[in-house]
């Protein structure tokens, strides 16, 4: 028994070896990096600027003589808490207001599915820029709730459209028969329900995200303070001529990362959701 | 025209407006609503209190809220948009129609490349299915998707204007047509892939139809019945995908514009964030959504016109 699910594990793990192998990467990178990383990311060094890789700077130098690799591992770091914040908020608003729609139907329904078309009327890239307009010197923070505000949409559509069915299942009637409350029904019977769904969704999303994350600060929108990829990727752009190598570090790490969270994406879908 | 397709018209065209509206007010509350002061974004924190004042007063933040919501609906539905913050002679309007041409040239240049590679290419892999060609379009439209448009941008600059010099580099202004070429690909690319394997699936459930089978027995040619037969009644799902889309190219717009130094909507929406010129962005921000809701509106009711199942649900 033991050995068959262990057997069972292995065929799961060993069939996305790539996408969850990246992903994991990523994680232990972004816990690590800050700490592993051999100099400090904002370290100025004009007499080496823009070196090539070497055995001192392993990525080589970029602006100002920073060294790439310290930047890259603290670049994930931020990616890390960007994607986890953007994500854990997302998924909870979305999930709490696609269940709710679903199940209490009517008006509720009307005004939740509603709202969410409305935000989706929005280009993603379009709303993030506009809400961070409105702030003088945006932080992470406020890249994070610029995300997070078209974000819950797709979450609340799949909760939403999973509810729908669940409701008319027999196990859901029960309940009903047995005098439950409907936030307990909710909770406990239809919320255990959407996961497999959810979490689909989850890892493609946490992609998506740190793809935008990169995105707004490569068009200097991002946390200022912050050593980010896409900031990276941007000076690098400026220097492509003479040194391609910074924006092919920095471009690689994103795009890595974005490619590995869509395979453990494809890879879960296959596995949890049947259709 | 039957009943049921005009009332299915109506229907679409009323949520199109209602839409609208909402898309109105929702731009005119995010900039009341989100935290962060406008005047401190334009000012910053070390202006006079009178300075400040006046700007509140120009940019009518200091009007009870149903005020600036009714001059903000006079200005939209005027046409003018309300008048640029940094250049005040100017509307929003007349900023937005002057650079509206490059951008839509550059979506409709990405739109026809994504479409003129992902149909051949999905077409071919799920006719010869299971086969090398399958396997080598799947291949491209993974790497397709997977590179992000941020990245893909300097590689092609890198690759075909700085070491190959087929193309021109960005910013040069004796550059032509050819200029279109790297942000067309650089724009385009994503979607072509999102295509391609749409076409693709589509197109092996098409050609296990009964008719397929039908048009077949009656021994019509191979290309005819793929052509003529499976990939007009494959196109349909394709071009709804197509679509949803949209939204995304708008968005690739902005940063292929900014890769590219090039002229056009999204440029000169990021010059408006920088500059804090909150009527231009605000403008900016309600043209794109109700050209996406416009655009929706259209694929819908070519939907209902082609498909009578459509207009059912």
């Amino acid at each position: 028994m033991l050995r068959a699910r262990a057997a069972r594990l292995y065929g799961w793990l060993s069939a996305s070896p790539v996408g969850l192998a990246l992903v994991v990467a990523f994680f232990v990178l972004a816990l690590l990096g800050p700490v592993v990383a051999p100099y400090d990311p904002r370290a100025i060094d004009l007499a080496h600027e823009y070196a090539a890789p070497s055995l001192r700077h392993l990525l080589g130098t970029g602006d100002n003589g920073i060294d790439l690799l310290s930047a890259v591992l603290y670049g994930a770091r931020l990616a890390a808490v960007v994607g986890v914040s953007v994500v854990g908020i997302s998924l909870a608003i979305g999930v709490s207001l696609g269940a709710l729609a679903g199940y209490a139907g009517g008006l509720t329904d009307h005004l939740v599915t509603g709202f969410a078309d409305l935000v989706q009327a929005f280009p993603a890239i379009v709303l993030n820029i506009a809400i961070l307009a409105l702030v003088a010197e945006p932080g992470v923070e406020h890249v994070i709730l610029a995300l997070a505000a078209n974000g819950w949409v797709l979450y609340a559509r799949i909760a939403r459209a999973q509810t729908l069915t669940l409701r008319e299942r027999d196990f859901i009637d029960a309940t009903r028969a047995l005098g439950f409350r409907p936030s307990r029904t909710v909770i406990r019977h239809i919320l255990p329900n959407l996961a497999a769904p959810i979490v689909v969704q989850a890892t493609a999303g946490f992609g998506a995200v740190v793809l935008a994350e990169a995105t707004l600060s490569f068009l200097g929108l991002g946390p200022g303070k912050s050593v980010s990829w896409g900031a990276l990727l941007d000076q690098g752009t400026a220097v492509l001529l003479r040194f391609p190598h910074v924006a092919l570090v920095a471009g690689a790490a994103i795009a890595a990362t974005v490619f590995g969270f869509n395979l453990t994406g494809d890879w879960l879908r296959d596995r949890l959701d049947p259709r | 025209m039957s009943a049921g397709l005009l009332r299915y018209i109506a229907e679409r065209v009323v949520r199109a407006a209602l839409t609208v509206v909402g898309v109105v007010v929702l731009v005119f509350l995010l900039v009341r609503l989100v935290p962060g002061d406008p005047v401190d974004a334009i000012l910053g924190d070390q202006a006079s209190p009178e300075d400040r004042a006046a700007l509140r007063k120009s940019l009518k933040l200091d009007a009870p809220l149903p005020v600036q919501l009714e001059s903000f609906v006079g200005d939209v539905a005027s046409g003018t948009l309300g008048h640029s913050f940094r250049r005040p002679d100017e509307t929003v309007a007349s900023r937005i129609e002057a650079v509206f041409p490059d951008t839509v040239e550059l979506a409709l240049a990405a739109l026809l490349l994504a479409w003129a590679l992902a149909v051949p290419l999905g077409a071919l892999a799920a006719v010869r299915k299971g086969t090398g060609w399958d396997r080598a379009a799947s291949t491209v439209a993974i790497a397709g998707l997977a590179i992000p448009n941020i990245w893909l941008g300097p590689l092609l600059i890198l690759g075909f204007a700085v070491e190959l010099r087929w193309f021109p580099f960005p910013g040069d202004a004796r550059a032509g047509a050819a200029a279109l070429v790297l942000p067309a690909v650089t724009l385009g690319t994503a979607l072509a892939a999102i295509l391609t394997r749409q076409t693709r699936a589509a197109m092996i459930e098409v050609l296990d139809e009964q008719y397929v089978l039908a048009a077949r027995a009656r021994g019509i040619g191979r290309v005819r019945l793929v052509v003529g037969h499976a990939l007009r009644n494959a196109m349909l799902p394709v071009m709804t995908v197509g679509a949803a889309q949209l939204g995304a190219l708008l968005s690739g717009a902005v940063i292929t514009e900014k890769i590219f130094e090039r002229r056009g909507l999204g440029t000169l929406f990021l010059d408006a964030f920088f500059a804090r010129d909150i009527p231009v962005v605000q403008g900016c921000v309600l043209v794109v959504a109700v050209l996406y809701v416009a655009v929706n509106l259209g694929v819908d009711l070519a939907y209902g016109v082609i498909d009578p199942r459509v207009r059912l649900s």
